[in-house]
């Protein structure tokens, strides 16, 4: 039976295990796996603009020795003529081994999946799920602490519409003593059923706060995210609270010296640039990492060893 | 006051009292041929007061959608005058067609003809959430 991934909870904690040290092995050994796709085609179905995400997908299944095909915003597909996600799923099933697909709304790569008849990875479904960055984040941190378990992990910014943020504390939550302090303005605060069903059902340590400063000194990760203009209805409320949190040199005097900084990016100005020479931001390193588990994530799910 | 006793139908028993109308809506009764008598506000000794549904015809019944009104009402089988069944509708885990996510950014809001689809995450207070985009249910 094929295999899709469109949460992250979707993989449990020892699939996830093993993609690290899958990624990580591809890391080592990158030679190894020039060929393990050859012949297999990965479609990038891409709803909405996307950089690092749809890049990365196709940098890596050229890495595995696969081709790549699909569209890059919804102009160029039927979509502009009216065509369903579901019948998009069909007919692209019949040209590719494996989908990756980015859309606005919430739970159309879900759609997709239902239809397809080959894997569907969701590369991001509007504000609800992005499991690959958050796949992307866990390399990172596995490369950049040590370890997933033990850590006290700050959140910043757009808590609200800021899916990496909602699948980031599904999957860390998953490992012992984790806790998350949850730093955004009122109005970004994180969904509601991210707090009931993911947090306080699993008893997971949590604070919310609207202070970055305060929270700085015990925060072993710092995950910033953008406002994102995209996702406000009404202008007036983005210009708002888009500048609620600027990650500055000065702002970092109080942090750890081992804090790892993440941001998914693209970055607006939420964090400085003056930052980006420091040890602790990872975020470019970050970059890298979504190249490597999304080469282990086809590979896992094209069931290729 | 007093209704008809039935021989062959369904009697819907301790429906929040209120509801009804609501139910007899949502379940199609306005669409058969046959009696149906609402109840409005009768008295219960464990509810207080209750709505009751009685339908003089032995139909296909949505449990699903009853389960999720309130997994309290009682559902009767009436045959030959005598009760034949009583059944306690269940939370269902999954209930399709009954609610409409209202989240404007979930794809159901867009997609043709898919089905709106809720599944039940918290059985304890009852809370059912959009299978696609997470959204809870409305006021039931």
């Amino acid at each position: 039976m094929k295999r899709d991934l469109i949460d992250i909870t979707d993989l449990s904690v020892s699939e996830i295990d093993e993609l690290i040290a899958k990624a990580e092995d591809i890391i080592e050994h990158p030679e190894e796996y020039r060929e393990k796709c050859r012949y297999k085609k990965l479609a990038t179905l891409f709803y909405e603009p996307s950089t690092r995400t749809r890049l990365s997908f196709e940098a890596a299944m050229y890495e595995l020795g696969g081709q790549v095909l699909g569209f890059s915003s919804a102009d160029n597909s039927s979509a502009a003529k009216g065509e369903s996600v579901a019948d998009t799923a069909r007919t692209v099933s019949c040209f590719a081994d494996i989908i990756a697909m980015r859309h606005p709304k919430e739970g159309a790569p879900l759609v997709a999946s239902m239809k397809a008849t080959v894997p569907v990875i969701n590369a991001g479904d509007g504000g609800h799920h992005h499991p690959t960055q958050t796949l992307t984040d866990l390399l990172t941190i596995k490369r950049e602490k040590g370890r997933l378990d033990n850590l006290v992990v700050g959140c910043c910014g757009d808590l609200k519409f800021g899916r990496t943020v909602h699948s980031l504390i599904g999957a860390m939550s998953r490992y012992k003593n984790v806790r998350f302090v949850l730093i955004s303005p009122e109005e970004l605060r994180v969904p509601e059923s991210v707090r009931t069903d993911l947090l306080e059902r699993n008893g997971i340590e949590f604070v919310e706060t609207t202070s970055l400063e305060d929270a700085m000194p015990q925060l072993d990760i710092l995950y910033m995210t953008r406002v994102q203009r995209e996702r406000f209805f009404n202008e007036d409320d983005y210009v708002r609270l888009k500048d609620s949190y600027i990650l500055t040199p000065d702002k970092l005097r109080t942090a750890k010296w081992d804090l790892a900084i993440l941001h998914p990016l693209p970055r607006v100005n939420e964090i400085s640039i003056a930052i980006d020479d420091d040890p602790r931001a990872c975020y470019f390193r970050q970059v890298l990492c979504g190249k490597f588990i999304r080469m282990a994530l086809i590979l896992k799910l094209l069931e290729v060893e | 006051m007093i209704i008809g006793t039935i021989v062959d139908g369904i009697v819907i028993d301790h429906i929040p009292a209120g509801r009804g109308m609501d139910l007899y809506e949502k379940l199609g009764l306005d669409k058969l041929e046959c009696e149906v008598a609402v109840i409005k506000n009768a008295s219960s000794g464990k509810y207080g007061k209750k709505d009751i549904l009685k339908i003089n015809e032995v139909i296909d019944l949505n449990y699903d959608m009853l389960g999720y009104i309130d997994p309290h009402i009682t559902v009767n089988i009436i045959r030959g005058g005598e009760r034949m069944e009583k059944i306690h509708p269940h939370l269902p885990e999954t209930i399709t067609g009954v609610i409409r996510c209202k989240n404007p950014r979930c794809i159901t809001s867009i997609e043709q003809e898919l089905p709106h689809v809720f599944r039940l995450t918290d059985r304890e207070h009852g809370v059912y959430r959009c299978l696609y985009c997470d959204t809870k249910g409305g006021k039931k």
